[in-house]
Protein backbone atom coordinates (compact mmCIF):
# COMPACT_ATOMS: atom_id res chain seq x y z
CA UNK A 1 0.00 0.00 0.00
CA UNK A 2 2.32 2.67 -1.17
CA UNK A 3 0.61 6.49 -0.71
CA UNK A 4 0.44 8.32 -3.77
CA UNK A 5 2.85 10.87 -4.04
CA UNK A 6 0.89 14.57 -3.59
CA UNK A 7 1.18 15.72 -7.03
CA UNK A 8 -0.14 18.45 -8.99
CA UNK A 9 -4.02 18.31 -10.07
CA UNK A 10 -5.13 15.91 -12.82
CA UNK A 11 -4.29 17.87 -16.15
CA UNK A 12 -6.29 20.61 -16.92
CA UNK A 13 -6.16 21.50 -20.45
CA UNK A 14 -3.19 24.08 -21.49
CA UNK A 15 -5.81 26.82 -22.38
CA UNK A 16 -8.02 26.58 -19.09
CA UNK A 17 -11.10 27.75 -19.63
CA UNK A 18 -13.58 29.74 -17.06
CA UNK A 19 -16.52 27.62 -16.90
CA UNK A 20 -18.86 28.78 -14.22
CA UNK A 21 -18.46 32.42 -12.30
CA UNK A 22 -20.57 33.21 -9.47
CA UNK A 23 -19.99 36.31 -7.73
CA UNK A 24 -22.25 37.35 -4.35
CA UNK A 25 -24.89 34.78 -5.49
CA UNK A 26 -27.48 34.96 -3.30
CA UNK A 27 -31.14 33.17 -3.48
CA UNK A 28 -33.61 34.17 -1.53
CA UNK A 29 -37.37 31.98 -1.98
CA UNK A 30 -40.98 34.20 -2.01
CA UNK A 31 -41.67 32.61 1.19
CA UNK A 32 -38.70 34.83 2.91
CA UNK A 33 -36.72 31.01 2.78
CA UNK A 34 -32.43 32.35 2.57
CA UNK A 35 -31.27 29.15 0.66
CA UNK A 36 -27.91 31.04 -0.21
CA UNK A 37 -26.03 34.21 0.26
CA UNK A 38 -22.62 35.53 -0.92
CA UNK A 39 -21.55 32.44 -2.44
CA UNK A 40 -18.29 33.56 -4.60
CA UNK A 41 -17.21 30.22 -6.52
CA UNK A 42 -15.21 29.41 -10.02
CA UNK A 43 -14.80 26.20 -11.22
CA UNK A 44 -12.63 25.89 -14.65
CA UNK A 45 -12.54 22.85 -16.47
CA UNK A 46 -10.39 20.37 -15.69
CA UNK A 47 -11.48 21.24 -12.03
CA UNK A 48 -13.61 18.71 -9.84
CA UNK A 49 -15.32 20.84 -7.06
CA UNK A 50 -17.04 19.12 -4.39
CA UNK A 51 -19.80 20.72 -2.22
CA UNK A 52 -20.30 19.27 1.49
CA UNK A 53 -22.53 20.15 3.86
CA UNK A 54 -26.06 19.52 5.95
CA UNK A 55 -29.15 19.10 4.27
CA UNK A 56 -31.18 21.57 3.91
CA UNK A 57 -28.16 24.37 3.62
CA UNK A 58 -29.01 25.23 -0.30
CA UNK A 59 -26.34 22.38 -1.85
CA UNK A 60 -29.41 21.54 -4.39
CA UNK A 61 -30.45 25.08 -5.17
CA UNK A 62 -26.98 26.32 -6.03
CA UNK A 63 -26.91 23.57 -8.64
CA UNK A 64 -30.15 24.41 -9.64
CA UNK A 65 -28.42 28.25 -10.39
CA UNK A 66 -25.87 26.98 -12.08
CA UNK A 67 -27.66 24.85 -14.46
CA UNK A 68 -30.49 27.64 -15.24
CA UNK A 69 -33.18 26.07 -13.35
CA UNK A 70 -33.08 28.02 -10.57
CA UNK A 71 -31.86 32.40 -10.65
CA UNK A 72 -29.91 34.38 -8.14
CA UNK A 73 -31.82 37.19 -6.77
CA UNK A 74 -28.88 38.32 -6.02
CA UNK A 75 -25.24 38.81 -7.37
CA UNK A 76 -24.11 37.26 -10.84
CA UNK A 77 -24.35 33.94 -11.67
CA UNK A 78 -22.22 33.18 -14.67
CA UNK A 79 -21.84 30.43 -16.69
CA UNK A 80 -19.89 29.66 -19.70
CA UNK A 81 -20.48 26.14 -21.24
CA UNK A 82 -22.12 25.10 -24.18
CA UNK A 83 -23.10 22.04 -22.71
CA UNK A 84 -24.22 21.45 -19.37
CA UNK A 85 -24.80 17.28 -17.60
CA UNK A 86 -26.97 17.55 -14.95
CA UNK A 87 -26.87 14.17 -12.92
CA UNK A 88 -29.72 13.89 -10.01
CA UNK A 89 -29.24 11.55 -7.42
CA UNK A 90 -32.99 10.03 -9.19
CA UNK A 91 -31.18 8.25 -12.65
CA UNK A 92 -34.81 10.27 -13.95
CA UNK A 93 -34.72 7.74 -16.66
CA UNK A 94 -37.87 7.00 -18.60
CA UNK A 95 -39.34 4.02 -17.76
CA UNK A 96 -40.89 3.38 -21.51
CA UNK A 97 -37.75 3.40 -23.20
CA UNK A 98 -34.42 1.00 -23.62
CA UNK A 99 -31.16 1.95 -21.96
CA UNK A 100 -29.64 2.70 -25.33
CA UNK A 101 -33.13 4.77 -26.10
CA UNK A 102 -32.84 6.92 -22.50
CA UNK A 103 -29.19 7.22 -23.30
CA UNK A 104 -30.19 9.09 -26.73
CA UNK A 105 -32.36 11.53 -25.07
CA UNK A 106 -30.25 14.45 -24.51
CA UNK A 107 -28.94 14.15 -28.20
CA UNK A 108 -32.28 14.06 -29.60
CA UNK A 109 -33.29 16.85 -27.72
CA UNK A 110 -30.59 19.08 -28.52
CA UNK A 111 -31.12 17.99 -32.35
CA UNK A 112 -28.15 15.73 -33.11
CA UNK A 113 -28.32 13.75 -36.45
CA UNK A 114 -29.37 10.62 -36.36
CA UNK A 115 -25.78 8.91 -36.91
CA UNK A 116 -24.34 11.45 -34.64
CA UNK A 117 -26.99 10.51 -31.83
CA UNK A 118 -26.57 6.70 -31.78
CA UNK A 119 -22.23 6.96 -31.95
CA UNK A 120 -22.75 9.31 -29.78
CA UNK A 121 -25.07 7.23 -27.49
CA UNK A 122 -22.91 3.76 -28.06
CA UNK A 123 -19.72 5.84 -26.85
CA UNK A 124 -21.28 6.71 -23.93
CA UNK A 125 -22.52 3.31 -22.90
CA UNK A 126 -18.90 1.90 -23.40
CA UNK A 127 -17.95 4.32 -21.45
CA UNK A 128 -19.77 3.68 -18.48
CA UNK A 129 -19.82 0.25 -19.21
CA UNK A 130 -23.17 -0.83 -20.19
CA UNK A 131 -22.29 -3.05 -23.42
CA UNK A 132 -24.74 -5.56 -23.52
CA UNK A 133 -27.46 -4.02 -22.01
CA UNK A 134 -28.42 -1.74 -24.41
CA UNK A 135 -32.27 -3.19 -24.80
CA UNK A 136 -32.75 -3.34 -21.35
CA UNK A 137 -35.95 -1.35 -19.66
CA UNK A 138 -35.07 0.88 -16.52
CA UNK A 139 -37.02 -1.33 -14.36
CA UNK A 140 -34.54 -4.27 -15.29
CA UNK A 141 -31.44 -2.37 -14.14
CA UNK A 142 -30.06 -2.25 -10.70
CA UNK A 143 -29.79 1.02 -9.15
CA UNK A 144 -25.87 1.35 -10.09
CA UNK A 145 -26.78 0.32 -13.41
CA UNK A 146 -29.24 3.22 -13.57
CA UNK A 147 -26.88 5.68 -12.61
CA UNK A 148 -24.18 5.10 -15.32
CA UNK A 149 -27.18 5.18 -18.18
CA UNK A 150 -28.08 8.65 -16.48
CA UNK A 151 -24.71 9.02 -16.81
CA UNK A 152 -24.41 7.88 -20.27
CA UNK A 153 -26.91 10.24 -21.09
CA UNK A 154 -25.45 13.29 -20.11
CA UNK A 155 -22.12 11.94 -21.66
CA UNK A 156 -23.52 12.13 -25.04
CA UNK A 157 -23.03 16.48 -25.11
CA UNK A 158 -19.73 16.21 -23.94
CA UNK A 159 -20.44 18.92 -21.67
CA UNK A 160 -18.21 21.71 -20.35
CA UNK A 161 -19.81 21.84 -17.20
CA UNK A 162 -20.68 18.27 -15.21
CA UNK A 163 -23.50 19.20 -12.30
CA UNK A 164 -24.20 16.21 -9.99
CA UNK A 165 -26.43 16.61 -7.27
CA UNK A 166 -25.47 13.65 -5.09
CA UNK A 167 -26.01 10.78 -7.48
CA UNK A 168 -24.62 8.39 -5.98
CA UNK A 169 -26.27 8.89 -2.63
CA UNK A 170 -28.66 5.83 -3.11
CA UNK A 171 -26.41 3.08 -4.13
CA UNK A 172 -24.67 1.00 -1.66
CA UNK A 173 -20.89 1.62 -0.62
CA UNK A 174 -19.39 -0.88 -3.04
CA UNK A 175 -21.11 0.14 -6.19
CA UNK A 176 -20.71 3.93 -4.83
CA UNK A 177 -16.79 3.07 -5.13
CA UNK A 178 -16.64 1.85 -7.95
CA UNK A 179 -18.61 4.77 -9.66
CA UNK A 180 -16.34 7.04 -7.68
CA UNK A 181 -13.43 5.43 -9.90
CA UNK A 182 -15.30 5.34 -13.18
CA UNK A 183 -16.55 8.54 -12.73
CA UNK A 184 -12.43 10.11 -12.03
CA UNK A 185 -11.33 8.44 -15.29
CA UNK A 186 -14.06 9.76 -16.85
CA UNK A 187 -13.19 13.08 -15.54
CA UNK A 188 -9.22 12.53 -16.39
CA UNK A 189 -10.36 11.57 -19.69
CA UNK A 190 -12.70 14.16 -20.60
CA UNK A 191 -11.23 17.51 -18.88
CA UNK A 192 -14.78 19.22 -18.21
CA UNK A 193 -15.14 21.22 -15.25
CA UNK A 194 -17.84 19.57 -11.94
CA UNK A 195 -19.87 20.11 -9.41
CA UNK A 196 -20.28 17.83 -7.25
CA UNK A 197 -22.52 17.65 -4.03
CA UNK A 198 -22.26 14.63 -1.60
CA UNK A 199 -23.31 13.88 2.16
CA UNK A 200 -19.72 11.80 2.34
CA UNK A 201 -16.57 13.34 3.48
CA UNK A 202 -14.67 10.79 2.04
CA UNK A 203 -15.98 10.41 -1.50
CA UNK A 204 -15.81 14.48 -1.66
CA UNK A 205 -11.74 14.12 -0.71
CA UNK A 206 -11.39 11.05 -2.95
CA UNK A 207 -12.93 12.51 -6.01
CA UNK A 208 -12.02 16.17 -5.60
CA UNK A 209 -9.78 18.90 -6.52
CA UNK A 210 -11.37 21.29 -4.52
CA UNK A 211 -14.09 20.60 -1.71
CA UNK A 212 -15.92 23.46 -0.13
CA UNK A 213 -17.94 22.92 3.17
CA UNK A 214 -21.35 24.85 3.22
CA UNK A 215 -23.22 25.30 6.29
CA UNK A 216 -27.10 26.32 6.43
CA UNK A 217 -29.43 29.76 7.31
CA UNK A 218 -28.30 30.92 5.14
CA UNK A 219 -26.39 28.53 2.92
CA UNK A 220 -22.89 29.59 2.83
CA UNK A 221 -19.50 28.50 1.78
CA UNK A 222 -17.54 28.95 5.03
CA UNK A 223 -14.40 27.08 3.84
CA UNK A 224 -12.65 25.51 0.72
CA UNK A 225 -10.07 22.85 0.81
CA UNK A 226 -7.27 22.21 -2.03
CA UNK A 227 -7.18 18.66 -2.73
CA UNK A 228 -3.45 17.84 -3.64
CA UNK A 229 -3.95 14.24 -4.74
CA UNK A 230 -3.11 13.61 -8.28
CA UNK A 231 -5.05 11.96 -11.38
CA UNK A 232 -3.86 8.58 -10.57
CA UNK A 233 -6.43 7.31 -7.63
CA UNK A 234 -6.84 4.65 -6.70
CA UNK A 235 -8.87 2.83 -3.70
CA UNK A 236 -5.84 2.45 -1.68
CA UNK A 237 -5.60 6.40 -1.38
CA UNK A 238 -8.71 6.14 0.83
CA UNK A 239 -6.51 4.50 3.59
CA UNK A 240 -3.31 6.76 3.22
CA UNK A 241 -2.56 9.07 6.39
CA UNK A 242 -2.54 12.18 4.11
CA UNK A 243 -5.97 11.20 3.20
CA UNK A 244 -7.63 10.92 6.86
CA UNK A 245 -5.94 14.06 7.78
CA UNK A 246 -7.85 16.25 4.97
CA UNK A 247 -10.47 14.24 5.46
CA UNK A 248 -10.60 15.19 9.21
CA UNK A 249 -10.25 18.81 8.41
CA UNK A 250 -13.22 18.84 6.32
CA UNK A 251 -15.62 16.98 8.77
CA UNK A 252 -14.19 19.00 11.52
CA UNK A 253 -15.06 22.36 9.52
CA UNK A 254 -18.20 20.34 8.32
CA UNK A 255 -18.83 20.20 12.73
CA UNK A 256 -18.35 23.83 12.87
CA UNK A 257 -20.39 25.29 10.65
CA UNK A 258 -23.42 23.16 11.95
CA UNK A 259 -23.24 24.57 14.93
CA UNK B 1 -71.04 4.91 -15.11
CA UNK B 2 -69.35 4.64 -11.63
CA UNK B 3 -65.56 4.45 -11.73
CA UNK B 4 -64.26 6.42 -14.85
CA UNK B 5 -60.41 7.12 -12.86
CA UNK B 6 -58.28 4.64 -12.59
CA UNK B 7 -55.40 5.83 -10.79
CA UNK B 8 -52.20 4.54 -11.94
CA UNK B 9 -49.34 4.29 -9.21
CA UNK B 10 -45.65 4.34 -9.93
CA UNK B 11 -44.50 0.76 -9.05
CA UNK B 12 -41.50 0.64 -6.19
CA UNK B 13 -38.83 -1.75 -6.84
CA UNK B 14 -39.79 -4.78 -4.99
CA UNK B 15 -37.23 -5.06 -2.16
CA UNK B 16 -35.51 -8.58 -1.83
CA UNK B 17 -38.58 -10.69 -0.56
CA UNK B 18 -38.35 -14.30 0.55
CA UNK B 19 -39.40 -16.41 -2.47
CA UNK B 20 -40.45 -19.47 -0.80
CA UNK B 21 -44.17 -18.28 0.71
CA UNK B 22 -45.10 -16.16 -2.24
CA UNK B 23 -44.88 -19.01 -4.64
CA UNK B 24 -46.78 -21.25 -2.68
CA UNK B 25 -49.55 -18.76 -1.75
CA UNK B 26 -49.28 -17.38 -5.11
CA UNK B 27 -50.17 -21.17 -6.65
CA UNK B 28 -52.70 -21.69 -3.93
CA UNK B 29 -54.31 -18.39 -5.03
CA UNK B 30 -54.05 -19.47 -8.83
CA UNK B 31 -56.25 -22.91 -7.59
CA UNK B 32 -58.31 -20.90 -5.75
CA UNK B 33 -58.86 -18.30 -8.49
CA UNK B 34 -60.24 -21.51 -11.00
CA UNK B 35 -62.06 -23.18 -8.70
CA UNK B 36 -64.08 -20.91 -7.32
CA UNK B 37 -65.17 -19.15 -10.53
CA UNK B 38 -66.02 -22.25 -11.97
CA UNK B 39 -68.21 -23.42 -8.39
CA UNK B 40 -70.12 -20.29 -8.45
CA UNK B 41 -70.67 -20.91 -12.14
CA UNK B 42 -72.17 -24.55 -11.85
CA UNK B 43 -74.38 -23.23 -8.79
CA UNK B 44 -75.62 -20.03 -10.92
CA UNK B 45 -76.74 -22.47 -13.58
CA UNK B 46 -78.08 -24.74 -11.29
CA UNK B 47 -80.07 -22.00 -9.71
CA UNK B 48 -81.31 -21.30 -13.11
CA UNK B 49 -82.62 -24.72 -14.24
CA UNK B 50 -84.31 -25.13 -10.68
CA UNK B 51 -86.33 -21.60 -11.48
CA UNK B 52 -87.44 -23.15 -15.13
CA UNK B 53 -88.22 -26.40 -14.28
CA UNK B 54 -89.40 -26.48 -10.64
CA UNK B 55 -90.48 -22.71 -9.92
CA UNK B 56 -92.02 -21.78 -13.19
CA UNK B 57 -95.19 -23.56 -14.30
CA UNK B 58 -94.74 -24.87 -17.80
CA UNK B 59 -96.65 -22.32 -19.50
CA UNK B 60 -94.60 -19.89 -17.86
CA UNK B 61 -91.08 -21.06 -19.16
CA UNK B 62 -90.46 -18.41 -21.60
CA UNK B 63 -89.65 -16.10 -18.73
CA UNK B 64 -86.62 -18.14 -17.81
CA UNK B 65 -85.92 -20.37 -20.74
CA UNK B 66 -83.60 -23.47 -19.28
CA UNK B 67 -80.09 -22.87 -20.50
CA UNK B 68 -79.70 -25.57 -23.09
CA UNK B 69 -82.92 -24.11 -24.99
CA UNK B 70 -80.47 -20.76 -25.68
CA UNK B 71 -78.24 -23.21 -28.19
CA UNK B 72 -81.43 -25.33 -29.37
CA UNK B 73 -83.68 -22.83 -29.59
CA UNK B 74 -81.41 -19.56 -30.86
CA UNK B 75 -78.08 -20.37 -31.53
CA UNK B 76 -78.81 -23.72 -33.60
CA UNK B 77 -82.38 -21.89 -35.21
CA UNK B 78 -81.00 -19.75 -38.44
CA UNK B 79 -83.96 -18.18 -38.34
CA UNK B 80 -82.92 -16.68 -34.99
CA UNK B 81 -79.00 -16.48 -36.08
CA UNK B 82 -80.27 -14.48 -39.25
CA UNK B 83 -81.04 -11.48 -37.01
CA UNK B 84 -79.22 -11.47 -34.25
CA UNK B 85 -75.77 -12.10 -36.28
CA UNK B 86 -76.18 -9.17 -38.41
CA UNK B 87 -77.58 -7.09 -35.61
CA UNK B 88 -74.48 -7.92 -33.95
CA UNK B 89 -72.14 -6.64 -36.65
CA UNK B 90 -74.34 -3.56 -36.68
CA UNK B 91 -73.73 -2.66 -33.31
CA UNK B 92 -70.13 -3.50 -33.22
CA UNK B 93 -69.98 -0.92 -35.95
CA UNK B 94 -71.35 1.57 -34.02
CA UNK B 95 -69.90 0.95 -31.00
CA UNK B 96 -66.29 1.21 -32.60
CA UNK B 97 -67.38 4.13 -34.58
CA UNK B 98 -68.40 6.10 -31.88
CA UNK B 99 -65.54 5.05 -29.81
CA UNK B 100 -63.39 5.79 -31.97
CA UNK B 101 -64.45 9.07 -31.98
CA UNK B 102 -64.51 10.04 -28.53
CA UNK B 103 -60.66 8.62 -28.49
CA UNK B 104 -59.95 11.10 -31.05
CA UNK B 105 -61.96 14.15 -29.26
CA UNK B 106 -61.53 13.11 -25.85
CA UNK B 107 -57.79 12.89 -26.28
CA UNK B 108 -57.51 16.27 -28.33
CA UNK B 109 -59.74 17.86 -25.67
CA UNK B 110 -57.25 16.67 -23.26
CA UNK B 111 -54.23 17.74 -24.52
CA UNK B 112 -55.65 21.33 -25.33
CA UNK B 113 -56.58 21.75 -21.63
CA UNK B 114 -52.85 20.12 -20.68
CA UNK B 115 -51.06 22.73 -22.29
CA UNK B 116 -52.81 26.09 -20.87
CA UNK B 117 -54.29 26.77 -17.83
CA UNK B 118 -56.96 29.06 -19.33
CA UNK B 119 -58.09 26.32 -21.89
CA UNK B 120 -58.27 23.55 -18.60
CA UNK B 121 -60.23 25.96 -16.86
CA UNK B 122 -62.15 27.38 -19.30
CA UNK B 123 -63.01 23.42 -21.15
CA UNK B 124 -62.57 21.28 -18.00
CA UNK B 125 -66.33 22.46 -16.59
CA UNK B 126 -68.04 21.01 -19.84
CA UNK B 127 -66.10 17.38 -19.25
CA UNK B 128 -67.57 17.80 -15.95
CA UNK B 129 -70.94 18.72 -16.83
CA UNK B 130 -70.90 15.77 -19.52
CA UNK B 131 -70.70 13.42 -16.75
CA UNK B 132 -73.06 14.82 -14.84
CA UNK B 133 -75.95 15.00 -17.51
CA UNK B 134 -77.96 11.86 -17.63
CA UNK B 135 -77.00 11.36 -21.40
CA UNK B 136 -79.97 9.07 -21.45
CA UNK B 137 -81.63 12.54 -20.84
CA UNK B 138 -80.58 14.02 -24.28
CA UNK B 139 -81.06 11.24 -26.30
CA UNK B 140 -84.78 11.76 -27.17
CA UNK B 141 -82.88 15.35 -28.37
CA UNK B 142 -80.43 14.41 -30.37
CA UNK B 143 -82.86 12.30 -32.19
CA UNK B 144 -84.79 15.06 -32.78
CA UNK B 145 -81.99 16.78 -34.65
CA UNK B 146 -80.01 14.05 -36.34
CA UNK B 147 -82.68 11.60 -37.36
CA UNK B 148 -82.76 8.11 -35.77
CA UNK B 149 -80.27 6.49 -38.03
CA UNK B 150 -76.78 5.62 -37.29
CA UNK B 151 -75.31 9.28 -36.91
CA UNK B 152 -77.82 9.63 -33.92
CA UNK B 153 -76.48 6.18 -32.78
CA UNK B 154 -72.79 7.47 -32.73
CA UNK B 155 -73.39 10.30 -31.28
CA UNK B 156 -74.88 8.72 -28.27
CA UNK B 157 -71.91 6.26 -27.97
CA UNK B 158 -69.79 9.45 -27.99
CA UNK B 159 -71.61 11.18 -24.98
CA UNK B 160 -71.18 8.48 -23.08
CA UNK B 161 -67.63 7.29 -23.76
CA UNK B 162 -65.86 10.73 -23.78
CA UNK B 163 -65.40 11.48 -20.18
CA UNK B 164 -63.20 8.75 -19.16
CA UNK B 165 -60.96 9.18 -21.88
CA UNK B 166 -60.54 13.04 -20.79
CA UNK B 167 -60.26 13.00 -17.59
CA UNK B 168 -57.94 10.08 -17.83
CA UNK B 169 -55.74 11.33 -20.35
CA UNK B 170 -55.48 14.60 -18.45
CA UNK B 171 -54.86 12.92 -15.56
CA UNK B 172 -52.03 11.22 -17.19
CA UNK B 173 -50.20 14.28 -18.62
CA UNK B 174 -50.67 15.76 -15.02
CA UNK B 175 -48.83 12.96 -13.15
CA UNK B 176 -45.65 13.39 -14.83
CA UNK B 177 -42.77 12.89 -12.48
CA UNK B 178 -41.26 16.24 -12.05
CA UNK B 179 -37.84 15.08 -12.61
CA UNK B 180 -38.51 14.50 -16.05
CA UNK B 181 -40.03 17.73 -16.54
CA UNK B 182 -36.91 19.41 -15.38
CA UNK B 183 -34.89 17.02 -17.45
CA UNK B 184 -36.76 18.74 -20.26
CA UNK B 185 -36.56 22.17 -19.30
CA UNK B 186 -33.06 21.79 -18.71
CA UNK B 187 -32.52 20.99 -22.48
CA UNK B 188 -35.12 23.71 -23.76
CA UNK B 189 -37.26 20.95 -25.23
CA UNK B 190 -40.15 22.91 -26.95
CA UNK B 191 -43.74 21.99 -26.22
CA UNK B 192 -44.38 19.98 -28.66
CA UNK B 193 -41.14 17.26 -28.39
CA UNK B 194 -42.49 17.51 -24.50
CA UNK B 195 -45.15 16.34 -25.34
CA UNK B 196 -44.61 13.90 -27.62
CA UNK B 197 -41.44 12.57 -25.93
CA UNK B 198 -42.88 12.43 -22.38
CA UNK B 199 -46.00 13.53 -21.72
CA UNK B 200 -47.93 11.28 -24.25
CA UNK B 201 -45.97 8.97 -22.94
CA UNK B 202 -45.80 8.93 -19.50
CA UNK B 203 -49.50 9.12 -19.27
CA UNK B 204 -49.99 6.04 -21.62
CA UNK B 205 -51.01 4.05 -18.93
CA UNK B 206 -53.91 6.17 -17.54
CA UNK B 207 -54.69 6.64 -21.14
CA UNK B 208 -55.47 2.99 -21.88
CA UNK B 209 -57.11 2.74 -18.39
CA UNK B 210 -59.68 5.31 -19.95
CA UNK B 211 -60.04 3.46 -22.90
CA UNK B 212 -61.31 0.10 -21.64
CA UNK B 213 -63.94 1.62 -19.13
CA UNK B 214 -64.90 3.94 -22.49
CA UNK B 215 -64.86 0.66 -24.64
CA UNK B 216 -67.61 -0.58 -22.05
CA UNK B 217 -69.42 2.36 -22.09
CA UNK B 218 -69.73 2.88 -26.18
CA UNK B 219 -71.01 -0.80 -25.97
CA UNK B 220 -73.52 0.14 -23.50
CA UNK B 221 -74.24 3.53 -25.73
CA UNK B 222 -74.88 1.76 -29.26
CA UNK B 223 -77.50 -0.73 -27.15
CA UNK B 224 -78.99 2.21 -25.48
CA UNK B 225 -79.23 4.22 -29.08
CA UNK B 226 -80.62 1.82 -30.63
CA UNK B 227 -83.92 1.15 -28.23
CA UNK B 228 -84.66 4.37 -28.24
CA UNK B 229 -84.15 4.77 -32.04
CA UNK B 230 -86.02 1.64 -33.08
CA UNK B 231 -85.34 2.51 -37.22
CA UNK B 232 -83.19 1.67 -39.48
CA UNK B 233 -81.41 -1.20 -39.99
CA UNK B 234 -81.77 -3.04 -36.14
CA UNK B 235 -78.64 -3.67 -33.84
CA UNK B 236 -78.58 -5.87 -30.24
CA UNK B 237 -81.28 -3.38 -28.87
CA UNK B 238 -83.61 -3.75 -31.13
CA UNK B 239 -83.95 -7.52 -31.51
CA UNK B 240 -83.67 -7.38 -27.81
CA UNK B 241 -86.91 -5.28 -27.43
CA UNK B 242 -88.35 -6.89 -30.17
CA UNK B 243 -87.28 -10.73 -28.99
CA UNK B 244 -89.15 -9.59 -25.54
CA UNK B 245 -92.32 -8.05 -26.86
CA UNK B 246 -92.93 -11.22 -28.81
CA UNK B 247 -92.27 -13.23 -25.54
CA UNK B 248 -89.52 -14.91 -27.39
CA UNK B 249 -87.77 -16.15 -24.45
CA UNK B 250 -84.92 -18.52 -25.43
CA UNK B 251 -83.89 -15.49 -28.52
CA UNK B 252 -83.73 -12.96 -25.75
CA UNK B 253 -81.68 -14.26 -23.99
CA UNK B 254 -79.46 -15.59 -26.65
CA UNK B 255 -79.33 -12.12 -27.42
CA UNK B 256 -78.33 -11.03 -24.16
CA UNK B 257 -75.44 -12.91 -23.67
CA UNK B 258 -74.24 -12.02 -27.07
CA UNK B 259 -74.64 -8.97 -26.02
CA UNK B 260 -72.62 -9.68 -22.69
CA UNK B 261 -70.17 -11.65 -24.74
CA UNK B 262 -69.49 -7.77 -27.14
CA UNK B 263 -68.75 -6.08 -23.23
CA UNK B 264 -66.71 -8.59 -22.15
CA UNK B 265 -64.65 -8.89 -25.49
CA UNK B 266 -64.44 -4.91 -26.10
CA UNK B 267 -63.05 -4.95 -22.00
CA UNK B 268 -59.79 -7.89 -22.72
CA UNK B 269 -59.91 -6.02 -26.35
CA UNK B 270 -58.61 -3.11 -24.57
CA UNK B 271 -56.83 -4.79 -21.68
CA UNK B 272 -54.91 -6.70 -23.83
CA UNK B 273 -53.70 -3.57 -26.59
CA UNK B 274 -52.94 -1.85 -23.39
CA UNK B 275 -50.75 -4.40 -22.14
CA UNK B 276 -49.20 -4.69 -25.30
CA UNK B 277 -48.19 -1.20 -25.33
CA UNK B 278 -47.31 -0.35 -22.11
CA UNK B 279 -47.11 -3.81 -20.01
CA UNK B 280 -43.47 -3.98 -21.12
CA UNK B 281 -42.53 -0.89 -18.83
CA UNK B 282 -45.88 -0.74 -16.84
CA UNK B 283 -47.32 -3.08 -13.99
CA UNK B 284 -50.63 -3.33 -14.66
CA UNK B 285 -51.37 -5.58 -11.82
CA UNK B 286 -51.01 -2.63 -8.88
CA UNK B 287 -54.15 -0.96 -10.47
CA UNK B 288 -56.63 -3.54 -10.62
N1 LIG C 1 -38.85 26.44 -4.12
C1 LIG C 1 -38.55 26.68 -2.82
N2 LIG C 1 -39.31 27.52 -2.08
C2 LIG C 1 -39.01 27.76 -0.80
N3 LIG C 1 -37.99 27.22 -0.14
C3 LIG C 1 -37.19 26.37 -0.80
C4 LIG C 1 -37.43 26.05 -2.18
N4 LIG C 1 -36.49 25.17 -2.58
C5 LIG C 1 -35.69 24.96 -1.51
N5 LIG C 1 -36.10 25.68 -0.44
C6 LIG C 1 -35.46 25.74 0.86
O1 LIG C 1 -34.15 26.22 0.68
C7 LIG C 1 -33.25 25.52 1.52
C8 LIG C 1 -32.18 24.88 0.70
O2 LIG C 1 -32.71 23.82 -0.06
P1 LIG C 1 -31.81 22.85 -0.94
O3 LIG C 1 -30.98 23.67 -1.85
O4 LIG C 1 -32.69 21.84 -1.56
O5 LIG C 1 -30.90 22.16 0.17
P2 LIG C 1 -29.92 20.90 0.07
O6 LIG C 1 -29.85 20.46 -1.34
O7 LIG C 1 -28.61 21.37 0.60
O8 LIG C 1 -30.48 19.84 0.96
C9 LIG C 1 -34.08 24.53 2.33
O9 LIG C 1 -34.36 25.11 3.58
C10 LIG C 1 -35.32 24.38 1.51
O10 LIG C 1 -36.42 24.08 2.35
MG1 LIG D 1 -30.44 18.57 -2.19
Amino acid sequence: MSAPAPTAPPAAPPTATRVLEFADVARQFPDGTVALEGVDLTIDRGEFVTVVGPSGCGKSTLLRIASGLDAASAGSARVDAERIGYVFQDATLLPWRSVKKNVELLAELHGMSRTATNQAALDAIELVGLRGHEKKLPRALSGGMKMRASLARSLTLDPDLFLFDEPFGALDEITRERLNDELIRLFVAKGFGALFITHSVSEAVYMSTRVLVMSGRPGRIVESFDVPFGSDRTPELRFTPEFAKLAGEVSHALREGHS
Amino acid sequence: MTATLETPTTTPVAAGTTPAPVVRRRRGRRAVNLVLPVAVFAALLGVWYAITYLVLDPGRRFLMPAPHTLVTDALLDPTITDKVWPALGRSIVVTFTGLAIAIVIGMLWAIAMSQSKAVESSLYPYAVALQCIPILALVPLIGFWFGFGFPSRVIVCVMIALFPIVSNTLFGIQSVDRGHHELFTLHKAGRTTRLLKLQLPAALPAIFAGFRISAGLSVVGAIVGDLFFKQGEPGLGILLSNFSSRLQGAPLFFTIVVTAALGFAVFFLFGWLSKLVVGSWYDQSRDR
